[in-house]
């Protein structure tokens, strides 16, 4: 009985601040500047499609990119010796304690044209390379933010798996790369499945990364989002419903991506 | 052979992790006039100097720590009863409540920010009030409140479930009982909930950006900033808060370490 | 930056490492007021106010040290991103400083308190052709802080050619060194002087034009941009783009490559910025202070002094050094600013249309709704396939 009295203003809290949002959200989608009922909100949302391929492909390659990336390093940190563990994660924490705005301004003056990396280019007497405002630039940028994401709940998955069944995969004959791919890389699978998830999901919906190393042609639904809300096109129905098509996409790609998770791991959100 | 190779891998990943950090570091040092960001004319603290008389900056941090603080402490709080609450729930409700509990954290950030700021300016209208600390402040615990529960959830899975009763049929009250019994028993997941409500407000810009009104925080600053001609200050402030972290890491990790080996011994005693 | 007076600055800075002191004369008059605990919110664009870098007056420092009440500052990129937020982002400030149109949809749509000009004295140096004008016919609204003219920056080292027209945003030429301005109004209105159009056209066929137009030169630029258009410029990442002449005084003093021109034949945009106090402020009268206090001539011409703008007020421009008042990039014949155009409120149909055109120019095309639904239902289909797979495959393992 008092367990119930415990939970209430949680309940409560819950109810005011995550539900009645969502609520608010699809009844602007739902409805036109006076507040009556339209469809129209969701119907121009089409419109934007093009922006919504773009938002998913730009993060589904850097998702690919951060788990190719961050597997080997989850896998040398997860097996190197205790004491380095610790601090080599911490190493690859570190940057996360950084504000990302910071960091994604300094990947700018790093990939200008007369940027870091090109005077240095230069001064070499090589040529010079075009790397800003480019979807690259963009993939470079999220990759850099998010990869910590992706690291951590492998690392944290890999550093668990018991070492002696490798040790039974090999004393019964198998080389090492059946080793990896019948043993090792079956028994990370949750880690990848948050990590993937972890990485997909903020990159999908950006909005400050696109626009610093993006240029003007490679704008994402995040800033469409932005747009829409705070920015030169001043429409919060529209954003709204832009908002809930966004939510759905996430929503599905969850469900897929749990789908693929055997239903030990609850979500990546407790490795941080 | 094998080993070379990890090493080699990994010098490379932490030279892409930290590149742009070092040059935010050694470029503000740097004595330029704004016109170059990208050749080196000398050391030089002056922008240091500016930093500290940027009167909006020093206000900007402070709104910051207030809301970082009063952020964690309230979602902290509020977490550990909520915790508490969904450990004693049943099956169904249960889980309906930690799926409603997750959402913001699965959510993209936009959405929960955008969604919140909707229900903020409706409030807000409602009552003839505007936006500032208190509603970023709101937003915060909102948002890090799952973080919280999610840290607490499992101390409470592995205490004994009798202890409670125990403590109470010892003649302890139940908030005593809560007091003495249950929250030494979770305290680590608690100041772990906590220490990471509280990087969390610290860090966030997009939910801030939203939720603000008036009030700028620090990463609303350093966006506004962006948006304007940059100038070296910006990698200055970035050079201190990194130093402020990495001290504030050490400290704690130091301190973790000790804790582990006392809790280790303790365990063999 | 102001080269002049910054070697002063940096002397005064060795001398006197703490005090931050103060380099106007106008600074030099009166004691401080102590505080009174009252605060004034202002919201003005980036980099638009003498902020006492490089020598200048620290305007909102000097404001609260005469007065007693604290400013707390802070700055928008564009009229739209003021106007979502005054709307949609629960703000309320006490001083905000749109330009003409926006103060003209503002006033229209209530947002606008009415001004108490027996708090703002100072209006009486406000020129007579600065007073109600078209975006504020009776006057009742606003106070003009700043007027010009849009023209071109150019980098003079890689743009040789000489430049009498926008069609130079479109030279293929110079493709990915191109800025272009981060607002619909701007943007568009280059686009429709390219074109011959009024910015104030209400032809829907007309801004369709616009758009197409911009959607052709969106492959040649480098960034839409409102003021990280210095940073591109003076580093040389860009080297073309249209921007607000008064900031020539930042640009083109702190690299010498950089020209301005004004294409005076195809017409420009003549500007107005004023300031205004919003409905819902927390301290009319703190704002009404700070206002009367900008108009002050003495702080008036110190603050454009360093912002580069150019002032309403006769009385503020005597007090400007001659090279500024002399200079065509600040203060054009009158020839010029009779052939630019003022942006006027458009009708709300209009401004709809145009907020879409928009969003469709910068987010790139129009695409179809069944493409999203298809991506969607595919998605929702893998979903569906993985969850029937597994099923099947659990029964058939019992």
């Amino acid at each position: 009985m008092k367990s119930k009295a415990v939970s209430a203003p949680y309940l409560v809290w819950m109810a005011i601040f995550i539900i009645v949002p969502m609520l608010l959200v699809a009844y602007f989608a739902f409805t036109d500047a006076n507040g009556a009922f339209t469809l129209e909100n969701i119907a121009r949302v089409g419109q934007y499609s093009n922006v919504f391929l773009r938002s998913i492909w730009l993060a589904a390659i850097s998702t690919a990119v951060s788990l190719l990336l961050g597997y080997p390093v989850a896998y040398i940190i997860a097996h190197s010796s205790v004491k380095r563990q610790s601090a080599l994660i911490m190493l690859i924490m570190l940057p996360m304690w950084m504000n990302f705005l910071l960091r994604t301004y300094a990947w700018m003056t790093l990939l200008e044209d007369s940027g870091f990396i090109n005077s240095f280019l230069t001064s070499l007497g090589l040529p010079a390379f075009h790397m800003i405002n480019t979807q690259g630039a963009v993939v470079l940028g999220m990759v850099y933010d998010y990869i910590p994401f992706m690291i951590l709940p492998l690392y944290s998955v890999m550093s668990k798996l018991d070492p002696s069944v490798v040790e039974a995969a090999q004393d019964l004959g198998a080389d090492g790369r059946r080793v990896f791919l019948r043993v090792t890389l079956p028994l990370s699978m949750p880690g990848v499945i948050s990590g993937v998830t972890m990485v997909f999901v903020p990159s999908v919906s950006t909005f400050i990364i696109s626009k610093m190393l993006g240029g003007g042609g490679n704008l994402m639904i995040g800033d469409l989002i932005d747009m829409q809300f705070l920015g030169t096109a001043y429409n919060p129905n529209l954003g709204s419903a832009i908002s809930l098509v966004l939510m759905v996409l996430i929503l599905i790609c969850m469900g897929i991506m749990n789908e693929f998770d055997d239903g030990e791991s609850q979500g990546g959100g407790m490795l941080l | 052979m094998k080993k070379a190779v990890s090493r080699v891998y990994m010098a490379l990943i932490f030279v892409f992790l930290y590149a742009p950090i070092l040059v935010l570091v050694v470029f503000s040092f740097n004595d330029t006039d704004t016109k170059s960001r990208t050749v080196w004319s000398g050391f030089s603290l002056r922008w240091y100097e500016m930093l500290f008389e940027d009167r909006m900056l020093l206000e900007a941090l402070r709104n910051t720590l207030i809301i970082a603080v009063c952020a964690a402490v309230g979602a902290t709080v509020l977490g550990t009863v909520a915790a508490l609450g969904i450990h004693s729930m049943k099956s169904w409700r249960k889980k309906l409540v930690m799926n409603i509990t997750n959402l913001p954290m699965l959510n993209p950030e936009i959405v929960t920010g955008v969604s919140l700021m909707l229900l903020m300016v409706f409030v807000a209208n409602l009552f003839g009030v505007t936006l500032g600390i208190g509603s970023i402040i709101l937003a915060h615990i909102t948002f890090c409140l799952p973080y919280v529960i999610l840290s607490i959830l499992p101390k409470l899975g592995q205490m004994d479930p009798h202890l409670f009763e125990a403590a109470q049929d010892l003649g302890c009250t139940p908030g005593r009982a809560f007091f003495k019994v249950v929250l030494p028993e979770i305290l680590s997941g608690v100041v772990t909930g906590m220490v990471m409500a509280f990087t969390l407000s610290l860090d966030d810009f997009i939910i801030s950006y939203f939720c603000s009104g008036t009030t700028q925080t620090l990463p609303v600053f350093i966006y506004s900033m962006t948006k304007k001609r940059v100038s070296p200050e910006i990698n200055a402030l970035s050079t201190l808060l990194f130093a402020v972290i990495l001290a504030l890491l050490l400290i704690i990790n130091l301190r973790q370490g000790k804790m582990g080996k006392k809790a280790e011994q303790e365990a063999q005693a | 930056m102001k080269r002049r007076t910054k070697l002063a600055a940096l002397l005064l800075a060795a001398l006197l490492p703490c005090l931050g002191a103060p380099v106007f004369a106008a600074e030099e008059t009166g004691e401080a007021v102590p505080l009174t605990g009252e605060k004034i919110y202002v919201y003005n664009w980036g980099e638009y106010i003498a902020d006492g870098t490089d020598g200048s007056l620290d305007v909102n420092a000097e404001f609260t040290r005469r007065t007693g009440i604290e400013v707390d500052y802070s700055t928008f990129d564009t009229n739209e991103s003021l106007y979502s937020k005054l709307v949609s982002g629960g703000a309320s400030y006490d001083v905000i400083i749109p330009s003409d149109y926006m103060v003209s949809r503002m006033i229209n749509e209530g947002m606008l308190e009415k001004l108490d000009f027996a708090n703002i004295p100072n209006f009486e140096y406000i020129d007579e052709e600065y007073r109600g004008m078209s975006y504020d016919p009776t006057n009742e609204y606003s106070v003009p802080y700043t007027w010009g003219l849009v023209g071109i920056f150019y980098n003079k080292q890689y743009v040789t050619e000489e430049i009498d027209s926008w069609d130079i945003l479109w030279n293929e030429k110079y493709a990915g060194k191109i800025l272009m301005f981060d607002n619909p109004r701007d943007a568009f209105g280059i686009a429709q002087k390219r074109l011959g159009f009024s910015f104030n056209s209400t032809d829907e066929d007309e801004w369709i034009q616009a758009a197409v137009l911009l959607k052709e030169q969106k492959p040649l630029l480098q960034m839409y941009v409102m003021d990280q258009i210095f940073d591109k410029m003076e580093s040389g990442e860009a080297w073309l783009a249209p921007y607000y002449a008064g900031d020539a005084a930042v640009l083109v003093e702190s690299n010498e490559d950089i020209g301005f021109v004004i294409p005076t034949e195809q017409g420009t945009n003549f500007f107005v910025d004023a300031m205004c106090i919003p409905k819902g402020c927390r301290n009319k009268s703190g704002a009404e202070a700070y206002i009367n206090f900008l108009c002050d001539p003495e702080i008036a011409a110190a603050n454009m002094e360093y912002i580069g703008y150019s002032t309403p007020e006769t009385a503020a421009r005597e007090l400007l050094p001659e090279e500024i008042t002399s200079n065509p990039i600040y203060y054009p014949p009158q020839e010029v600013i009779d052939n630019a155009e003022v942006f006027v409120d458009l009708p709300q149909e209009t401004s709809l249309q145009l907020d879409a055109l928009w969003a469709e120019v910068k987010m790139g095309g129009p695409g179809d709704s069944l493409t999203l639904v298809l991506t969607l239902a595919g998605f929702l289909l893998l979903y569906l396939g993985i969850v029937v797979y597994k099923k099947a495959k659990r029964r058939r393992e019992l």
